[in-house]
This record gives C-alpha cells, sequence and structure tokens, in this order.
C-alpha cells in the first residue's frame, strides 16, 4: 500500500516527503530523516517533554499553534501543518527569539536537555498568549510548562523566564505567508484515500466508509496512547486511519439543552468548552495530563479508548452524558458508561466509531465536583478520580450522578451510592451513609499508585470533601489555598 | 584592585546555556553518525534470579536487518566488569540475579528493529529463590559487602541511665535519578584495535579501564570522550561504563560502529538507583531534648552488586549526626544483597540517608517532649562548649569518627535563617490558623544541613588540567570533570581567566577526553570545581609565571611585579596587551601552555575503623519549610521555602543558585512524589514517567527564596568558594520534617510520627490515621 506525500511547512519552505511509513513518528522524521536534532527524545512515551514542537494549524483566517509531544504524534498527522522546533526560534542573524532571551537571561539551562522542549511549550505561549496581547501568569505559565520535566533547575527560573519573555521587545511571524503556504499544500491532490497506508479522510461520509472497508486499519486521532503501542509494545501497523482531519468530528456545538462535542476535538479545547459552562472544571481540567498531551489527545480518543483511569469518564457519566456512535448502517445514542463491557472492552462494533459526546446543559441548582488523587498534582495518572454531581431541591436530594475511575475495569457509575443519596435530605447522615457505601462499592486493585485500602478509604473521604464545599466551606482544598491568601 | 574585570564571583551565564536554548548544543545522540553505524538494544531477563537454561536467537536473528546477537560468549576480554568488587558479569552467564539484568544485545540495522528483536529472543530461565525484600536480606545475612559498626563512647550505659528512651524504625525509599538524557555510548573501531568511545559519563577515565578490560586491550588503546551530558545526579557515574562496554563488545564482534541507547523503559529496569534504607533506633534524651545515647541500624538495600554501595554506605554513616554531636552512639552498617538493579551513586551518595533517620529522631524527640522542634535541633548542634565542666577541653565539636568541626556556623546560620523566614511568629500563626480549619492543616520546620566535601576516599582527591594560550591571545582549557549541567567548565573557565587576567570570552573549554587528562576521577562527591578548578588555576598559573618571567626581563623587573588584568600585562615600567605578550613570548620560545596537578590537602581516614579526617570541609545551609495536608486525602502542597545556604565566597552566584534550587526540588522529590515499587515478583512497576513522577512546574512553591551565606571558605580552596553540588540535595528534608509536623498537629496527640519516605498521600494519610 503506498504511502502518502507529507508536505508541511518548515522555516519557510514547502516540505515535501515521500515513502514515509505510517508508523513513522514526527520525532523519528525529525531526528532519523532530517537531521534536526534540536528536537530531543526523553522517554519516548509523551510524559517528559524533552521532544516537545510546536505545529500551527489553520483556524479560520488565523494559525492556531499547539506544543505537542513529538515522539507519539505520527509524522503523517503534521500534514498541511505548520512546524517549529527549538533550532526554527532564532532570527537569520542569530540574535535570540524572546522566548530564548528570557531563558538566557534567567540561568533556565543546566544540563540542557529538557531546554529545547520547554522552548517550545513556551514558544507556543508566546504565540498563543503574548502575541495576542494576554499576559502570562505564573499560574498560566505552570499551567504550559505541566508537560515538561526538567530534572536540574527546580523549575524557579523557567517559570521567571516565562513571566520575562513578555517584557521583552516583541517578535511575530509572518502569518499570512505561512498560510498561504498551507493554502498551496492544501492544493496538492492527495490521491484516493483507500489506496493509501496513511488515510486522513476530511468527512464523516468517507471516514465511515473507509472504516467498514478497512477494519483492520488502526484508528488514531491525537496518538497519546497508539503512539506508546508503536514505541513501547513495537506495534507497527501497515494501515492507520487517522480521524481528525473530519470536520464533523472536530466541531462544538451546543444548544439550550447539550453541548455536542465531536470525537476528534482535542481535550484543550474540549474542556475549555465543558468549563465555559462549569467553570468549577478548570482545575480538574489543568489536571488531565500534561498541555502537549492535551493539544495532541482527543475527549473522543480517552472517551473510546475506554482506560479505567482515563480522566474524562468518571466526569462524563457524573454529567449523564451519552456518546454517539455511527457507522455505514446509521448512528446510534447511549449513555456512556453503557459504552464499556470489560477492560478495554467496548460495544462497538468493527465498523462503528465513536463521533459524539453529547452532555447536557447545567441545571441551576446543580452540585458538582470533580476530584482527582494521585501522587503528583500535574500530569499525573489517577489512583483515584471522583465525580459528583447532584441536584437539590429544598434540601432535598432530587438526583445523583457519580461517576468513578480507578476502582474497576472500566470507569464506571457508583449506582449503590446515588441510591443512598436520591431521595434523601442533604445532611451530614446522608454523606456518611453515602461515603460508607462508596467505600462498598468497589472491589479497586492495589497497583503501583496505590493500594486498594486507600482508593476506598479516599473515596468516602471525597465524599465528606463534597459536603463541605457544598455548605460553602472553603479552604476545603489544596486548589483554594494561596500563599497571599495565608 | 579593580573587581570589574574579574570573573570569579560574578554572575555569569553558563558556557553552553546560548546553544542549548538554541538546539544547537549536540549531546552523543546528536553526534554525526559514521557510515555503517549499527544501534544495539539489551536483552533482559525476565527472572529475578535463576538458572540460565538456554537463549533462543533463532527468531530475532530470522528478522530482516538484524546483524548479530552479543552474548556474554562474545566478550574478548574478561567476561567479569572491572568494577572493584568484580561481582558483576559483563552480560549474565549461567544466572540472572534481577529483572532487566542485561543478557545480551540484538545489533541491527535499526534501533526499533533492535528493540524489537530483543523482545523475540526467548529466555529458558529456571527460577531460583529471589530475596526481594530487606527484612528477608537482614534474617538471610544476605550481604554485597560485610557489615560495619562505628561507636564512640558506651551507647548502652547512656541509653540506661537516659531521662527518656525513644525507639523507632523508618523506611526511606530509593530515587531514580531521571536524567532527562538516557544513558548511551557509540563505541567505534579505530586502526590497530583502537577504539574511541563516546560516553555520556561522569567519569570517561573508568569507561577507558573497564571497556579496555573487556576487550582485552591495554588502557592506552581505548580514548573515551564526552563534552556535556543531559544530567547525571550520579546515575552516570559507574551505570554508564556498562553502556559503554556493551557498546564496545557489540561493536567487536561486528567490527562496526554501533550505538547503543536506552530506552526510558529499559534505562528504568537496567540501571541503579539511590539506595532504599531502611533503620532501627533506640534514642535517650534528657528534658531539653538533648541526646544522649544512640544505638542505630541502618540497612542499605543494595541490589544484586556492590557497585558502590560500600562507599555509600560509608557516606552513611559518617553523616548519621548531621550537624548534631552524638556523645554515646554505636552505628550498624548493613550491605544488603538483594535480586534487584544494583544500586548506585546518586546525589548526596548516602548523605541524605544518613542525615534523614536522626532529623526524624529528634523531631520525634520534641513532640514527645512537648517541644518546639527547631529549639531541640539548635540543642543538638556541634558547638565549642565543654563537654562537661570537668573536663573543659573536650568540646561537643567532634564527629562520632573523630573529625573535629572546624569553620562551624551552623548557629548563626540557624539563627539568621530562623529571624529572616519569621519562624517563631509563623509557627504561631500556623497553630491559629490550624485551630481555625479542620481539613487542611499547615506545618512547619526548619532542618540544617553540613556536608563533607572530599571523596571519602581519599586516591580520588586529585585532578589535572591544561591550559593552552594560542597565538591570538586565546586560551583553551581543559580538564579531567565532566560538564553535566553544573557549570562546571563556566566556573573553571572564570577561574583560568582570572590567573590570566583575560576577559572570560577569551576561554573555552573542550570535552572531557581521556587523551588530554589521563586518570581523572569521576565528576562526582561535589568536588569537580575544587579539584579541576584549582587543578585548572595552576596550569594556568605555570603559564602566567612563564609569561612574567620572560616580560619581568624585557622590563628588567622582577617577575613579581607583572601583573595581570584586563587583558593587559602590567610592569611598573610598561603596559602590554596580553596578546602582544603572547606573541613577543611566542617569538622568544616560551612555553604558552602548561599542566596543573592538585591534591587536596589534610584528608585522610583509616578505612578499617572508618576514623580520621575523610573531608577536606564542611558546607552547611538551612532550610524552612511549610507545608498543607490535605486530611481527607493526604495530598500536600509546599507553599513556602525559604534556604540560606553555605557556597563559602561564591565563583558563580547565578550557577550556586541554581545548583541550591535544583538539588532541593530533587531532594523534594524523593521524598515527596517519587516512588519506586517493586511487585513481588521483583518487577520494577514505577518504570516510565507515567508511574514515576519527578516534581513539576506546578509543585514548586510559590515563595521560594534562596539566599547565600557571605563568608569565605575556612580552608584554603579554590577562590574562597565551597562545593554545591550535593548539599542543597539534603535541604529538602525540611519538607518531610514539615509534612511530619502538619500530621502531629493534625493529630494533636503528642505522639511520634510513624510516616516513611516517599510521603506520598496514601502514607500521609496513613500516618494520620495511624494510632501507634
Amino acid at each position: 500500500m503506498p504511502h502518502p506525500e507529507l508536505s508541511f511547512v518548515h522555516r519557510g519552505q514547502i516540505i515535501h516527503l515521500r515513502e514515509v511509513p505510517p508508523t513513522r513518528t514526527l520525532l523519528q522524521l525529525l531526528r532519523d530523516d532530517l537531521g534536526i536534532n534540536a528536537t530531543k527524545e526523553g522517554c519516548n512515551e509523551g510524559d517528559c517533554g524533552a521532544c516537545t514542537v510546536v505545529i500551527g494549524e489553520q483556524r479560520g483566517d488565523h494559525l492556531h499553534y499547539s506544543a505537542v509531544n513529538s515522539c507519539i504524534r505520527l509524522a503523517h498527522s503534521i500534514h498541511g501543518m505548520a512546524l517549529w522546533t527549538a533550532q526554527d526560534l532564532s532570527a537569520a542573524d542569530g540574535s535570540l527569539h524572546p522566548v530564548q532571551q528570557a531563558l538566557l537571561n534567567q540561568h533556565a539551562s543546566q544540563c540542557g536537555f529538557c531546554t529545547p522542549g520547554f522552548a517550545m511549550s513556551l514558544f507556543g505561549l508566546y504565540q498563543n498568549q503574548v502575541c495576542q496581547g494576554k499576559p502570562v501568569s505564573r499560574e498560566g505559565a505552570q499551567e504550559a510548562l505541566s508537560g515538561n520535566l526538567c530534572r536540574c533547575t527546580g523549575y524557579r527560573p523557567i517559570l521567571d523566564a516565562a513571566q520575562q519573555m513578555q517584557t521583552l521587545p516583541r517578535v511575530t511571524l509572518d502569518e499570512a505567508e505561512i498560510l498561504s503556504k498551507l493554502e498551496h499544500i492544501s492544493l496538492i491532490p492527495k490521491g484516493l484515500e483507500a489506496d493509501l497506508s496513511y488515510k486522513s479522510p476530511t468527512t464523516l461520509a468517507e471516514l465511515l466508509a473507509l472504516r467498514a472497508a478497512h477494519p483492520q486499519a488502526q484508528i488514531v486521532a491525537g496518538c497519546t496512547d497508539v503512539g506508546l503501542w508503536i514505541n513501547k509494545l513495537h506495534k507497527d501497523f501497515a494501515e492507520v486511519l487517522d480521524v481528525t482531519r473530519v470536520a464533523e468530528l472536530r466541531q462544538i456545538s451546543t444548544d439550550d439543552t447539550h453541548l455536542r462535542i465531536g470525537a476528534a476535538v482535542t481535550l484543550t479545547d474540549a474542556f475549555a468548552a465543558l468549563a465555559q459552562d462549569r467553570p468549577a472544571l478548570v482545575t480538574f481540567a489543568n489536571r488531565f495530563a500534561g498541555a502537549p498531551v492535551r493539544n495532541s489527545g482527543t475527549l473522543g480518543g480517552n472517551v473510546a479508548n475506554g482506560s479505567p483511569i482515563g480522566d474524562s469518564m468518571p466526569l462524563l457519566i457524573a454529567l449523564q452524558a451519552r456518546v454517539q456512535l455511527a457507522s455505514v448502517r446509521g448512528s446510534r445514542e447511549l449513555a456512556l458508561e453503557a459504552l464499556y463491557t470489560g477492560y478495554r472492552q467496548n460495544v462497538m462494533a468493527s465498523d462503528e466509531l465513536l463521533t459524539q459526546i453529547i452532555v447536557p446543559k447545567p441545571e441551576p441548582d446543580e452540585l458538582l465536583r470533580v476530584y482527582k488523587i494521585s501522587k503528583r498534582q500535574e500530569d499525573d495518572i489517577s489512583a483515584v478520580c471522583f465525580a459528583v454531581r447532584l441536584q437539590v431541591q429544598n434540601g432535598v436530594v432530587t438526583q445523583a450522578s457519580i461517576g468513578v475511575g480507578g476502582v474497576a475495569a472500566t470507569p464506571v457509575r457508583a449506582v449503590q451510592t446515588e441510591v443512598t443519596l436520591t431521595g434523601q435530605a442533604w445532611t451530614e447522615a446522608t454523606v456518611e451513609a453515602a461515603a460508607a457505601a462508596l467505600r462498598q462499592e468497589f472491589q479497586p486493585i492495589s497497583d503501583m499508585r496505590a493500594s486498594s485500602d486507600y482508593r476506598r478509604q479516599v473515596l468516602g473521604n471525597l465524599m465528606q470533601r463534597f459536603w463541605l464545599e457544598s455548605q460553602g466551606q472553603t479552604l476545603v482544598t489544596l486548589a483554594d489555598l494561596t500563599l497571599e491568601g495565608l | 584592585m579593580n573587581t570589574t574585570t574579574h570573573s570569579i564571583g560574578r554572575t555569569v551565564a553558563h558556557e553552553s546555556a546560548r546553544a542549548q536554548i538554541a538546539g544547537a548544543a549536540p549531546y552523543i545522540d546528536d553526534l554525526p553518525e559514521l557510515r555503517g553505524t549499527l544501534y544495539a538494544a539489551p536483552i533482559l531477563s525476565t527472572v529475578a534470579h535463576g538458572k540460565i537454561n538456554e537463549i533462543h536467537t533463532a527468531a530475532a536473528l530470522a528478522l530482516h536487518g538484524v546483524v548479530a546477537i552479543v552474548l556474554a560468549s562474545d566478550v574478548p576480554g574478561d567476561p567479569i566488569l572491572a568494577a572493584f568488587a568484580g561481582d558483576e558479569p559483563v552480560f549474565a552467564r549461567d544466572t540472572v540475579q534481577h529483572i532487566g539484568q542485561v543478557i545480551g544485545l540484538v545489533v541491527a540495522t535499526d534501533v526499533m528493529l533492535a528493540r524489537r528483536a530483543a523482545r523475540l529472543v526467548k529466555l529458558d530461565i529456571t527460577p531460583l529463590p529471589a530475596i526481594l525484600t530487606v527484612p528477608d536480606a537482614l534474617a538471610s545475612e544476605s550481604y554485597v559487602l560485610p557489615p560495619v559498626t562505628v561507636a564512640r563512647g558506651d551507647s548502652d550505659a547512656a541509653l540506661a541511665r537516659a531521662p527518656h528512651t525513644l525507639k523507632g524504625t523508618l523506611e526511606v525509599g530509593g530515587q531514580e535519578h531521571f536524567y532527562l538524557e538516557g544513558q548511551i555510548a557509540y563505541a567505534l573501531p579505530q586502526e590497530q584495535n583502537q577504539w574511541l568511545i563516546y560516553s555520556s559519563s561522569q567519569h570517561p577515565g573508568e569507561v577507558q579501564h573497564w571497556v579496555a578490560h573487556a576487550l582485552g586491550l591495554d588502557n592506552h588503546a581505548v580514548r573515551v570522550e564526552c563534552r556535556r551530558l543531559g544530567g547525571g545526579f550520579g546515575g552516570k557515574e559507574t551505570q554508564a561504563g556498562h553502556l559503554a562496554v556493551w557498546a564496545a563488545v557489540a561493536a567487536a564482534k561486528v567490527k562496526r560502529p554501533v550505538k547503543l541507547r536506552l530506552d526510558r523503559d529499559d534505562d528504568f529496569l537496567i540501571t541503579g538507583k539511590r539506595h532504599p534504607f531502611s533503620y532501627q533506633y533506640t534514642v535517650g534524651f534528657d528534658d531539653t531534648g538533648r541526646l544522649c545515647g544512640l544505638q542505630l541500624m541502618m540497612a542499605a538495600h543494595c541490589g544484586f552488586s556492590a557497585d558502590l554501595s560500600g562507599p555509600v554506605a560509608d557516606r552513611a554513616i559518617f553523616h548519621a549526626d548531621n550537624a548534631y554531636y552524638l556523645q554515646d552512639v554505636a552505628i550498624t552498617s548493613y550491605r544488603l544483597k538483594l535480586h534487584t538493579q544494583s544500586h548506585t551513586a546518586f546525589r548526596g551518595f548516602g548523605g541524605p540517608q544518613g542525615m534523614i533517620v536522626t532529623e526524624t529522631i529528634l523531631g520525634d524527640i520534641a513532640r514527645q517532649l512537648g517541644l518546639d522542634p527547631l529549639a531541640v535541633r539548635l540543642r543538638n548542634l556541634y558547638s565549642d562548649e565543654p563537654l562537661n565542666p570537668a573536663e573543659p577541653g573536650l568540646r561537643r565539636d567532634t564527629t562520632h569518627y573523630g573529625m573535629q568541626v572546624e569553620g562551624n556556623i551552623l548557629q548563626p546560620l540557624l539563627s539568621t535563617l530562623e529571624q529572616s523566614s519569621q519562624y517563631q511568629k509563623r509557627i504561631e500563626a500556623i497553630s491559629a490558623w490550624n485551630e481555625q480549619h479542620q481539613t487542611l492543616k499547615r506545618g512547619i520546620a526548619l532542618t540544617p544541613v553540613k556536608f563533607g566535601i572530599s571523596f571519602t576516599a581519599t586516591l580520588f582527591n586529585q585532578a589535572g588540567a591544561l591550559v593552552h594560550v594560542y597565538l591570538d591571545g586565546s586560551v583553551q582549557m581543559n580538564h579531567g570533570g565532566v560538564e553535566m549541567g553544573q557549570g562546571l567548565n563556566t566556573k573553571v573557565a572564570q577561574i583560568v581567566a582570572d590567573e590570566l587576567g583575560v576577559p572570560l570570552h577569551k576561554v573555552l573549554a573542550t570535552a572531557s577526553d581521556t587523551s588530554k587528562i589521563p586518570n581523572a576521577s569521576a565528576t562526582a562527591a561535589s568536588a569537580g570545581t575544587d579539584l579541576n578548578g584549582r587543578a585548572a588555576q595552576f596550569a594556568a598559573r605555570h603559564v602566567r609565571d612563564n609569561l612574567a618571567a620572560f616580560v619581568g626581563g624585557l622590563d628588567g623587573v622582577g617577575a613579581g611585579a607583572v601583573t595581570f588584568q584586563g587583558g593587559q600585562v602590567f610592569t611598573p615600567k610598561t603596559t602590554r596587551t596580553f596578546d602582544a605578550v603572547v606573541q613577543l613570548a611566542y617569538a622568544n620560545r616560551i612555553q604558552l601552555w602548561s599542566d596543573g596537578f592538585y591534591r587536596t590537602p589534610k584528608i585522610h581516614y583509616d578505612k578499617t575503623t572508618l576514623s580520621g579526617r575523610p573531608f577536606y570541609y564542611f558546607a552547611y545551609g538551612a532550610a524552612c519549610t511549610e507545608v498543607a495536608l490535605d486530611t481527607l486525602t493526604g495530598e500536600n502542597k509546599v507553599i513556602r521555602v525559604d534556604i540560606l545556604h553555605d557556597v563559602g565566597r561564591s565563583i558563580n552566584p547565578g550557577l550556586d543558585v541554581g545548583q541550591i534550587e535544583g538539588g532541593f526540588v530533587q531532594g523534594m522529590g524523593w521524598l515527596t512524589t517519587e516512588e519506586l515499587v517493586w511487585n513481588d515478583k521483583g518487577l520494577l512497576t514505577t518504570h516510565a514517567p507515567s508511574t514515576y513522577k519527578i516534581p513539576t512546574a506546578g509543585d514548586i512553591p510559590a515563595h521560594f527564596k534562596v539566599d547565600l551565606w557571605d563568608a569565605p571558605n575556612t580552608e584554603d580552596n579554590v577562590g574562597g568558594s565551597k562545593a554545591v553540588g550535593e548539599p542543597p540535595f539534603m535541604l529538602a528534608i525540611s519538607v518531610f520534617e514539615a509534612l511530619r509536623d502538619a500530621v502531629a498537629r493534625a493529630r494533636d496527640d503528642g505522639a511520634v510520627v510513624q510516616l516513611n519516605a516517599p510521603a506520598t498521600p496514601e502514607k500521609l494519610l496513613k500516618a494520620l490515621t495511624q494510632v501507634r
């Protein structure tokens, strides 16, 4: 099966490549094929950020910039985009970009191996914030750097650099020039998708037809999990079906009753949409993996993959989200938790794809919290994820909806606990009963993240935390604690 | 003297910073590859302890592009690695001793192909009983090296008459180095059976020795080069040697260049980590919290081989006192053999494991007596106070291994930090706040560090350097140290620049290279600048002396009247530019380059009794850390850190602050989020950054203030400075103690806090609810 041509914009030029296999990663393409060794391999699984690059995509009439992990990103996925690596920031005369100058000024590079990745995450922040006239706060910088590990500096100088870069003389890109080159790439005929080893259809109809005709093709979206299968399990796929260019799957729409998120919407954009209606979710959203993973990974990928420790599902279960599955035969909708039948097993037929996540809008008296417990606050996988949503009217719980992760083979709804709450007065006694029910309802495993006992104990305790927060108590969680507030 | 023309004492950027930031600083994997280069991947044991019956290679060899499989039988020289204990094979031969032990390599035309093929090698191994826990190892007297005891006075009698005693246990986990650049070596066969090895190593001299030994060659046939490391932290001291030997053996077999770059998960499984420690103790103390007797058992989990476990465990003994005078003390140290990775050097090198147990003991003594932990710590500091009124000559200033603590600044340093961090005021504020808040509880601790500087093995405290002055007045310097991010080359260049009186930009550092400086010690023990900086200073001084004698002769003045500063050379009669002097000197056949050699004075110690003066001097510091703890979940947050640290007279304050901050955060990781978990089969289940969590940018405190103690080293050390690499790591013990303080405050029962490290949310929740 022939490989499609891969074209992207780099340093003002259109790069055309042929014969790039479908599972070639972007990092391999950069280092091994193009000899661009500014970009480093630190972990080859999207957790350290040494390989971070920035990609620019056309959105409407402007460029949208994303810092992503090149190690788990497939090379073909950047077709039609612009690419920046750490060696692309300095001006032609060698003068440093504000991102670089700030890093230099602040002594933010010691061994230097992580530095190109940090520079790229900061470059993404620079393009999306500084160049848009938006200030970069320390929290904003911590957020943007959540997927970059440094073992030398202790981060303080890097965070100071993130603050300083906005005070240096502005350097801007010639976006019009880049957009015209991207336009040029889009006009290059691609040939018939069905014949290609890496298929990236642009319409849902085309996607479903390809899915039906090529059930053996590996589906990928942001590739933040499949990338690990390739790098760590050494899987090789002769055919890949990339869903991320399908217009229908990239849409977010909203009406009076529902928010509809296309399956290929990135986690960054999906959580932004969810948090628009429910601002309480911002803290949780920022703890979902690191920023470069959220910029690549998709909500649909997280849901379809169905890992028991995936963080979006407990929340979506609590929100009573539904999913839409589609195939050439038609489409159907079901409750999100009904998707799963066992550990990474689901009800989808071989020709079916997840196309949309449908989230009810908040009711006026909704109480909602989602808590994640992990060893590290940022960029960690949950030991337990607990999402609870109550409707309380006149002091009585009229509806309880609880999603839990990390306690079973799939993300689950805490059905028994919901029963202990529904119809009860919202009192401390009810909370204690619910906490006890929660501790009983699941038999989680013990592993390197936490013991079974801890998972059960903490679940009940989180119910108590939820009660305290529902009573208007402040300073109940560490997220509320600031130095200034003490 | 016009100090503005001096480099020493100024904050100047790391010599490679600009290139690193621009992605233009090559690491070993970035070097151009020679045509014909092949790529290797390791074949790993899947059994913790077992007998190898057969290795089935056919499936791997059948893959198109697989060139060879390299096994123990392919080692041309000694199949035993040249590690000092001689207890490790190059490749596992008859038995395997941990999951992840390297049995051989697959060599292929592509690295991913080699890795895929390595998994196709089928191992037929009969499992043998494996020792996987510390209690098992202690019970079965499974040791890599014999136990060691260091004692002073009569601890039995002291404990018997102590007003209070406390017995306890503590377990402290290990730590993965997580250098961002994984282990790598690139072996290139040269003419006439000579070798060039690019190795990401803190100790190129040892790599040279090990490779020559495995290949059956003289050391002179192997040249090892390393320009920079993407982080080392002790993890590339001995461990880099393994990689280089493996790559070289493979290259010898296939007769082509071979690059071995470990996948991160394999790196976790193969290489050693910081030693986990277990402790049991009985301590006696008086009503004021002053220690009167201590019996301490320290068990180091060493893994399957000795590696550097002996000196690591020794340093733990040397640092069990931390900053405190221990009168009647007996310390027994076990070096346990378990069927895991062989643990190795890691920043602090046993020092952290020595100090932490004493700090937890002092914290618990304070809690038991209802005293402020800082007051108890201050009460126990080394001082010139007489031991007892009857014997005014004996003071509380000598360590349990017989070294007098000179230049002791502990008392003023702690008092200064106590004031500047507003410790007393905050204690009250925290108590009041905790009264008002039921779920979150705050805690605080101020802990000191006293860390001995020098390799405890006296022979390693030597260094060499070369300084070359070229005809245009530019200077190239080389020394036996390795640049791994700490700024060694920058500091040494500053020293050389000042010695020659030239601007810093005139001095260029070049790659560490065994053909330039032979027999160099590891860049370790924080001593990189002390040793290599002095050696380079001496080399530069020799050149300067040559020039001074020559210029003095020209002007008819004594050489001593010639000074070098700001790129100029002054005599009472004439001023010339340095460049002009160099050209004149060359024309007159004056030597413009020189070597320099340095050995640390004063140090000596008896290896059998572990007594003497193992350290040239001590570096001091203290940190005050405040945390908040969620009593429902055990989650926690470091909210404020104030550090006062002693680097003597700083050669480069910017670099020194970087070492302090970085060391502190790394130490914080060790004690909080970085947990190594081996399962009951002996598999390390936290073998990737997805499961092993080092601190991120979001973990550092909003208030993170570092001040330098402003006084020169009282010993004659280069530029009046002190070493800075390791000591700040142990400032992070304040995080652990602050968390224990928060637990105690939350419980408010006056009991000791039973908490092991790392203090994960799970362990903290357990400590909060556990009744002793």
